[in-house]
């Protein structure tokens, strides 16, 4: 209307704003409340992941991976373990599949719930949120219990896990997972036909499906605008095939639909826990392989042999074959991918980390555009950016 | 009011050189002050103790319990800590206008509670034109909102500001048709006359007079809600798009300021509704007749409670209803009240009027 007679405002979004939920910068212009043009600035979170692994024995990056998304470690644990294993050409243990099953499960769970319950902040409804956080405690006290930390979890080995389920774990989750049912029936009362939420979050932040997947989104960014991609579906790994679950789809692909995919993906990732629970097997929870997994304390602290396989793995450590690997998992925000070289040595080449944040957000100056600022923050809490691993 | 003047004149030598009128009106300050620091502020200081213990309660957890018995004197350890607070005004802001913001937001809302009945004695001016002095003098609430905005020379403070200005201005629009049912009704402006013309049985009170009375109250509920920026309306501040709105910039007292405001704005929309539609203060006439017997204190006591109840029931429908909405975009907010509120309102205030005229058009061929 007026560009040549009157200068748009900028304003600053981020890098610390209260809906960034991290280190996220958006340079908007504005025009009145509308947006007309947003520059994403991502990076201050940069943690030089990929070069630091580079420098980093094999096991050694296994914490690293629990500071890419941060409200789902366990998973981030698990997929790059998964790909390591691809490379070393190694089969696990049944039962350690089925407790990353688990694991990674209850993980989408945690992050699904923080997805949905920061978004309706974001909108001003502050009370899902705490509805949402109990179970998440809940959920985080097992999480503690199985490997002694909440966050940074350091859960996964390569070859397995690093711990049996605690004592209990069962019936405790399974209480879990009826409490779960119960908040997301609330929130979902609270939520779901909403004048307001609706207003809100009704044809916001739009986008196509030929859109999406030309962005390469995956997970539930994608699944809202009705493709039924999935890669438990698409590429089964560790008997995804076999369970039984649905993989929910949106219709329009806005901000409700993002939201209203994962609730309802809470609902299915909870049946898989239940089977997988059912169907767990005994038997070692780690690689019995001696060149991949520690051995056992006792024979550690009982046997030459041991101490020496000990050693050798603590100060050489796994050295996979020369080659290289792309092996991607279903994490909560979508395809979690680590492409993998190694020379052969106990360090890989290069690790490149594809995180399903990172397609979502160049999406979003395009979304945000000729919508107002209040929408902005709606999109937003839609897309799950985790800026942990958006800038790794 | 007369007897108290006349027994400190005759009581007291000093005062008979003075004009009845200045003491008159120097009673009127002491009895103005009374009222804010014996009802308002405390008021405001709990109900702000109140209001956080039923949000923990609706979000399911325990909210302030430690200063005190059950957290009761929170407040008052929030507010001395407010007042130890450094005094920021940021270097680029506009220092005069920065600090007159908070005084202007103050005062309007308080002077309000000039014309807020708390008994039928127990008022501090019952002005003739009560309830537009009240619409009127709120409004300074915005100019000191708009000032703050601009003051803090802070571009999300300024989108506030903004935004507060044009939700208050436009939903004066539909609370003042609401109030103009209500005045029709009663054929007066002042707000003890409002509730004189009412009962003290629901079935006397102006909600159930005709049927257009609800709608009224219920266009004049969502339009104050939306004057005093309370959810699903806060958008002024909203914390997650705004990062707070107009007082971003603010800290210490003056942060409490709008605060305060915030709370007492809360009674103030109570009482309000109260006054016009729920029946005020009345009692029953035999209640009235037996509390005379035992003395003028009992009845206003009565009063007072009868008033205090139904003006904290609205303040806990309030309260709910913040914790458990979303909130609304700026552009829907203007639609809500342009586009449904306004006509609304207008059918309300203008289809009793005609509705009348339609009874009393026998009456009216009967004059003609």
């Amino acid at each position: 209307m007026s560009e040549n007679l009157v200068e748009p405002m900028q304003l600053n979004i981020g890098p610390a704003h209260p809906a960034t939920h991290g280190a996220l910068r958006f340079h908007v212009d504005l025009d009145g409340e509308t947006i007309k043009k947003s520059r994403t600035e991502i990076g201050y979170l940069h943690r030089a992941f990929e070069k630091h692994s580079e420098i980093s024995t094999w096991s050694q990056i296994i914490p690293y991976t629990d500071r890419l998304n941060y409200c789902s470690s366990l998973m981030n644990n698990v997929g790059y373990c998964k790909a390591v294993e691809e490379l070393l050409q190694i089969q696990i243990p049944e039962r350690a599949i089925f407790i990353r099953v688990i694991v990674s499960e209850l993980a989408r769970i945690m992050d699904h719930l923080i997805c949905v319950g920061t978004a309706a902040v974001d909108l001003g409804a502050l009370t899902n949120f705490w509805y949402f956080f109990n179970v998440r405690e809940q959920i985080y006290d097992f999480t503690e219990k199985l490997c002694g930390a909440r966050l940074t979890t350091n859960y996964t080995r390569i070859g397995g896990v690093m711990r049996d389920l605690s004592p209990g774990f069962q019936d405790g989750i399974k209480k879990v997972l009826k409490d779960l049912d119960k908040a997301i029936a609330q929130v979902v009362g609270l939520l779901e036909r909403n004048r307001i939420f609706m207003d809100r979050t009704q044809g916001v932040g739009t986008i196509s499906k030929e859109d999406a997947i030309a962005y390469g989104f995956t997970g539930p960014c994608l699944r809202a605008t009705g493709v039924p991609h999935d890669l438990r579906r698409a590429q089964p790994y560790y008997h995804y095939d076999e369970f039984d679950f649905e993989i929910p789809v949106g219709t329009m692909g806005d901000a409700y639909d993002r939201l209203m995919v994962r609730v309802e993906e809470m609902r299915q990732s909870s049946k898989i826990v239940e089977q997988a629970l059912s169907r767990i097997p005994d038997g070692p929870i780690i690689s019995s392989d001696a060149r991949i997994a520690l051995p056992p304390k006792e024979k550690v602290y009982g046997s030459i042999e041991g101490l020496m396989n000990h050693f050798m793995l603590l100060t050489d450590g796994i050295k996979p074959p020369k080659g290289q690997v792309y092996s991607a998992t279903e994490a909560a925000n979508g395809e979690l991918g680590f492409y993998i070289i190694s020379d052969g040595g106990a360090r890989p080449y290069r690790i490149h980390c594809r995180p399903p944040c990172f397609p979502i957000a160049s999406a979003f100056d395009k979304m945000v555009e000729n919508s107002m600022i209040a929408d902005a923050v709606a999109i937003l809490g839609g897309l799950n950016i985790v800026v942990g691993e958006l800038d790794r | 009011m007369e007897k108290i003047v006349s027994y400190l004149v005759g009581h007291c030598e000093k005062l008979q050189h003075l004009p009845e009128d200045f003491i008159y009106l120097a009673l009127q300050v002491v009895a103005g002050l009374l009222v804010l620091m014996l009802f308002v502020a405390p008021f405001a200081g709990i109900i702000s103790f109140v209001e956080r213990r039923i949000a923990a309660r609706v979000m399911d957890r325990v909210g302030p319990n430690r200063v005190g018995p059950q957290g009761i004197f929170q407040w008052l350890a929030d507010g001395v800590k407010s007042l130890l607070k450094e005094d920021i005004i940021p270097a680029q802001a506009d220092s005069v206008l920065f600090r007159l913001a908070p005084y202007l937001v103050f005062v309007g809302m308080f002077a309000a509670f000039v014309v807020v009945p708390f008994s039928s004695g127990l008022i501090v001016a019952d002005l003739n034109i009560g309830i537009f002095y009240l619409i009127a003098v709120t409004s300074i609430v915005v100019v000191g909102i708009m000032m703050s905005g601009w003051a803090s020379n802070n571009k999300y403070s300024l989108l506030g500001g903004m935004r507060s200005a044009a939700q208050i201005v436009s939903y004066e629009i539909p609370a003042g048709l609401s109030i103009l049912a209500v005045v029709i009704l009663s054929g007066s402006l002042s707000i003890q006359s409002i509730i004189k013309a009412q009962g003290a049985y629901p079935w006397q009170w102006f909600l159930f007079q005709n049927p257009l009375m609800p709608i009224a109250f219920i266009s004049l509920f969502i339009a104050s809600l939306a004057e005093g920026n309370r959810t699903p309306f806060d958008i002024p501040e909203a914390e997650s798009e705004l990062v707070s709105g107009y007082s971003t910039e603010y800290s210490g007292m003056r942060f409490v300021f709008f605060y305060f405001e915030e709370w007492a704005n809360l009674y103030l929309i109570a009482a309000v509704s109260t006054a016009l539609f729920l029946g005020g203060w009345n009692l029953p006439s035999a209640v009235v007749s037996w509390a005379q017997t035992k003395g003028d204190v009992l009845l206003h006591l009565l009063q007072f409670l009868t008033f205090f109840i139904k003006a904290m029931v609205m303040v806990f429908i309030i309260i709910q209803l913040r914790w458990t909405l979303p909130r609304v975009r700026v552009d829907q907010l203007m639609a809500l009240c342009w586009k449904y509120l306004t006509p609304i309102g207008f059918v309300v205030s203008l289809g009793w009027q005609l509705g009348w005229l339609y009874f009393l058009r026998e009456c009216l061929w009967s004059v003609m």
